[in-house]
């Protein structure tokens, strides 16, 4: 019984309680006529592709995530902006299933509950997760990290057969060429430069074909030609994946919602739930957001 | 390795630069393992039963015994290597797995003593002695050999798989999956001294007349062991090396090196350490049962824990996730074990602690990443002088 196992119970009890307690459906999840439900595809046809409502997580009586509720169309680029302590690691942590949320809900698309899958399962159907510390395979070459990451057969025995074929190969090669390490493909990952090893990461999740990436800070380390490259191909993303983006870089984050589809939306993070969404324009001309941010 | 590398006429599109991550001693380093392997298990036998006694030439059957108990050791310094130098999981209780292979082969050696033993009964000297009248539950496939070496795979097996399944499963990591490892081995040890688990307490088994039907102290049989020992270790070896050269095999040294990353990739790290977990026991449990007709006793001290330490000890000084360096650890630390402990026989467990110490301070790669490096010295003096 390690200290974490039992904090983890603790949190499961609660978490089992306030389910029980409030166990009522919202929206629209069953089969209806002319629209089937099929387990494990994501139905984005009420245009939402994440949605969370009331998520609240708490640590030893602290609240990372106070009733954060938050909901991603399909095809959209979000922002998350916040200072430190904000929840916005803590939120993809519940996405992403390593934290289990105390109260509230998280669906995918609006048929996928995801409260009741494991990490792994959760990122089969399709969300990719990029850390805030670059997070690659050291001791493997950068083409094994890619061939890791690879959409395929997750079981034991399939890996031990498994071989790669001509299009995987394209496939790869593709995003090698994608992520600027095509001459790298035979280092060691563990060689690589921060930037370069941001970019291995973001290269991974290519590999995956999530429908959803969740960045956590994708740019930190990175130098401003690289900054810059990594801005073009998230916008060149946009549409055909969703994307939330949390970053503190304010530049980067300019270059993201200038580009690309007009409109964009970018939410501010504060001590565990939302301050303020909107435009860039509005959210920075907000008072609110200003206050955190520069202290009273 | 050359499995994934691309070839030029199926990827047009992908060219590959031609440095390959360097592998540990090349090439020609596992080719020469290999062919040493096979040379020992050749040339040993050869010299001990062709050559005749008088001459230079001739190995006394102390060195074949002490050769194919250190081969014994080799296959599971090669198991702990695949659990903990490619998976990242120490195991401190791999010694519990070793034992119960030698016990199963023990429980069968002992009911093939007959009616030799002291007490001239169908039962184990032991039983016989504890007043025992019929055997307990547990021996009643004890007569068979093909039945008792299935359990010398199957009991380790299963031990493993329930005891890793919880432990993997509840996410028990590092230190703390290695001091639950450490108990398990101790708590099977203080069950077995007893002597009414049934295993012969405290003395285990001895006193082996035959295997087979066939007097086991002959030297033939020695010699026929021996082989057999060998060529088990040829095999582990090829699998291990078929196993860490897979996909499955990058998966596990990916678990070692970002574990949350392996899950978020949508895979499940629990099936991969349980399988690769089971698959390192049951090896030590065959090494186990090799050991045990060799070297003519089994008891529990086997299960000490300072006996599943010494496994760590012969990978980590040989070489961690390297195929090379447990089995040239298990032969260095076990060879230089059998003649410091006759030349200087207080000083040995100096010598042992010395040499850990060394190893961790000085070699953090073992020995085969000793040898690396000084290719690496070379080669980067090579380029030099090309350079010039």
């Amino acid at each position: 019984m390690t200290p974490e196992l039992m904090e983890q119970g603790a949190r499961l009890r609660r978490r089992h309680e306030a389910r029980e307690a409030g166990r009522q459906g919202s929206g629209d999840r069953g089969a209806s006529y002319g629209r089937v439900v099929r387990p494990g595809e994501v139905d984005t046809a009420h245009g939402a592709i994440l949605y969370l409502e009331d998520i609240t997580v708490s640590f030893d009586g602290f609240r990372a995530l106070n009733r954060l509720s938050l909901s991603i169309s399909a095809g959209e680029l979000r922002c998350i902006i916040g200072p430190n302590g904000a929840g916005k690691t803590t939120m993809m942590d519940v996405i992403t299933g390593k934290t289990r949320p105390d109260e509230g809900k998280a669906w995918f698309g609006s048929t996928i509950d995801l409260l009741r899958l494991r990490e792994s399962e959760i990122a089969q159907i399709g969300i990719g997760r990029k850390f805030q510390k670059p997070t690659v395979y050291e001791q493997l070459t950068v083409f094994e990290n890619l061939e890791l990451a690879l959409k395929a057969d997750r079981r034991v025995r399939a890996s031990m057969f498994s071989r790669l074929g001509g299009e995987q190969l394209d496939r790869i090669g593709e995003v090698l060429a994608l992520i600027h390490l095509k001459d790298h493909a035979q280092r060691t990952a563990g060689n690589l430069s921060h930037g370069q090893k941001q970019w291995l990461e973001i290269g991974m999740l290519l590999m995956q074909d999530p429908k959803l990436l969740l960045l956590d800070e994708p740019v930190a380390g990175m130098t401003d030609e690289e900054t810059e490259r990594t801005a073009e191909l998230f916008l060149s993303l946009e549409g055909s994946h969703s994307l939330v983006v949390v970053e503190h870089d304010m530049k980067f984050i300019g270059e993201l919602t200038q580009g690309g589809r007009n409109g964009k939306r970018v939410t501010v993070l504060h001590e565990g739930s939302v301050l303020a969404e909107g435009t860039l324009a509005d959210v920075q001309a907000n008072e609110k957001v200003v206050e955190v941010y520069l202290g009273r | 390795m050359s499995a994934v590398l691309p070839t030029p006429t199926s990827t047009p599109t992908l060219s590959m630069p031609a440095a390959r991550r360097p592998s540990f001693l090349g090439a020609r380093g596992r080719i020469g393992l290999l062919a040493a392997l096979i040379a020992v298990t050749v040339v040993v036998p050869v010299l001990n039963l062709a050559v005749a006694p008088g001459s230079a030439l001739h190995l006394p059957e102390y060195y074949v015994t002490l050769i194919g108990k250190i081969m014994c050791y080799a296959i599971c310094a090669l198991a702990m290597d695949l659990i903990w130098g490619y998976t990242g999981i120490l195991s401190l209780g791999h010694g519990l797995f070793f034992a119960l292979g030698g016990y199963g082969m023990g429980m069968y050696l002992m009911r093939q003593i007959g009616r030799d033993g002291n007490y001239q009964s169908d039962l184990p000297d032991f039983m016989v002695f504890l007043d025992w009248k019929e055997l307990p539950w547990h021996w009643a496939l004890s007569d068979s050999f093909v039945a008792q070496m299935l359990l010398v795979v199957l009991v380790p097996g299963l031990l493993a798989f329930v005891f890793g399944y919880f432990a993997f499963r509840s996410r028990i990591k590092g230190v703390y999956f290695s001091i639950i490892t450490q108990a398990m081995t101790f708590a099977a040890m203080l069950l077995f001294f007893r002597n009414e688990t049934g295993f012969g307490g405290n003395n285990g088994f001895t006193d082996f007349k035959r295997i087979l039907g066939i007097p086991i102290a002959t030297p033939t049989t020695r010699v026929a062991l021996f082989v057999i020992t060998g060529l088990t270790l040829i095999g582990c070896y090829l699998l291990a090396r078929w196993l860490v050269n897979t996909k499955y095999g990058r998966v596990l040294q990916a678990i070692r090196d970002a574990e949350s990353r392996v899950m978020f990739s949508g895979y499940d790290p629990l099936w991969y350490k349980l399988s690769i977990w089971v698959i390192s026991a049951v090896m030590c449990a065959i090494a186990g049962a090799l050991y045990v007709p060799q070297v003519g006793i089994i008891n529990p001290s086997e299960m000490s824990p300072a006996a599943s330490i010494e496994i760590a000890i012969w990978t980590a000084v040989g070489g961690r996730a390297t195929l090379i360096g447990p089995i040239v650890g298990a032969f260095f630390v076990n060879g230089a074990k059998s003649w410091f402990t006759v030349a200087f026989p207080e000083f040995w467990l100096y010598f042992l602690g010395a040499l850990f110490i060394a190893v961790t301070l000085f070699l953090p790669q073992g020995i085969v990443g000793l040898f690396r490096q000084w290719r690496r010295d070379d080669d980067a003096q090579a380029g030099k002088e090309e350079r010039a």
